[in-house]
């Protein structure tokens, strides 16, 4: 799952998942929320965390960064 | 060679396969790959099922067919917490050009991700190349995969012959009552049929299920319902 469209914007399935961040979420209560199976919300994850829009602390747990924060909710 | 060409097996020319194939009740063999629905691990699909299937090349007929065929069956596979992944020694492009194909000619979506494995690392992994029938094409392989990881089940059809998507979901269905019920299936098992108990392994346990109400033709083969 492509996380930064062609044009550097956030993807349509990237923004699901980064607001489904909000407070902090293990990929399987993400995938209920946004309503994706849950290998394309590990694996859109995972890709977010090789972007550093996404950190997974130790228990598996997401929580967005300031990047990604900043990538869903640009300044106007 | 498409994917109707009769093939001459070779049998004159052919080596031993590169690889084993997997063993059933074996783990799974890892792998990270390229599909049309973004990169993806075998450990992504930890916790659900996985039909991991592969078809000879994209835009060939028999293909096409089965292609409908998995899509059509990806809502039934969905209830019972199974997922899709196709595989062909195909590009990434290539694949997607060949899905919005079935999308324009047949109107049918492709919901499921499919392997770009262009090097055939993964169709090498699991042994889906048979080079009797072709040296470049993977074979028409499925195999299913448990939550934990291990391979349950493996059916292997020619290039000439479509898959049977109704006798998946069967499969599915057995290995899944097996699991809940320990118990096992008999020929042509159908859900809501009776099941076979596991034959027993000491007098003992001859003796207490022949107590125990089930339907037994002799004391080695007894049906239950579930």
């Amino acid at each position: 799952m492509a996380c930064i469209g062609a044009s550097g914007e956030l993807t349509d399935s990237a923004r699901r998942l980064l607001a489904a961040l909000d407070p902090p979420a293990a990929p399987d209560q993400v995938a209920a929320h946004v309503e994706l199976p849950l290998y394309r919300v590990r694996s859109g994850l995972r890709e977010m965390a090789e972007a550093g829009l996404v950190e997974i602390n130790d228990t598996g747990a997401c929580a967005i960064t300031a990047l990604g924060r900043s990538l869903l909710h640009p300044a106007t | 060679m498409s994917d109707l060409a009769i093939a001459p097996v070779e049998t004159a020319h052919v080596s031993a396969p590169s690889t084993s194939l997997p063993r059933l009740g074996m783990p799974a063999p890892r792998f990270e790959a390229v599909t049309t629905h973004g990169k993806v691990r075998l450990e992504d699909f930890q916790g659900t099922w996985l039909v991991l299937f592969s078809h000879p090349a994209d835009f060939t007929p028999v293909c096409t067919t089965e292609f409908m065929a998995f899509a059509a069956i990806a809502p039934e596979l969905r209830k019972r917490n199974v997922e899709l992944l196709g595989l062909s020694i195909d590009s990434p492009t290539s694949h997607i050009a060949w899905v919005l194909n079935i999308k324009e000619k047949f109107g049918v979506d492709i919901p499921f991700p499919i392997i770009a494995d262009l090097n055939k690392e993964i169709a090498t992994l699991y042994g889906m190349i048979s080079p009797g029938e072709s040296k470049t094409e993977t074979s028409r392989c499925v195999f299913v995969i448990d939550p934990n990881g291990i391979v349950r089940a493996m059916i292997y059809y020619p290039l000439t012959t479509g898959r049977n998507t109704d006798e998946i979901i069967r499969l599915i269905d057995a290995l899944q009552t097996t699991d809940k019920h320990k118990v096992a299936t008999p020929a042509n098992w159908k859900p809501g049929e009776k099941v076979i108990v596991p034959p027993p392994a000491t007098m003992e346990e001859v003796e207490a299920r022949l107590k125990a109400g089930f339907e037994c033709k002799d004391w080695y083969i007894c049906k239950k319902s579930v």
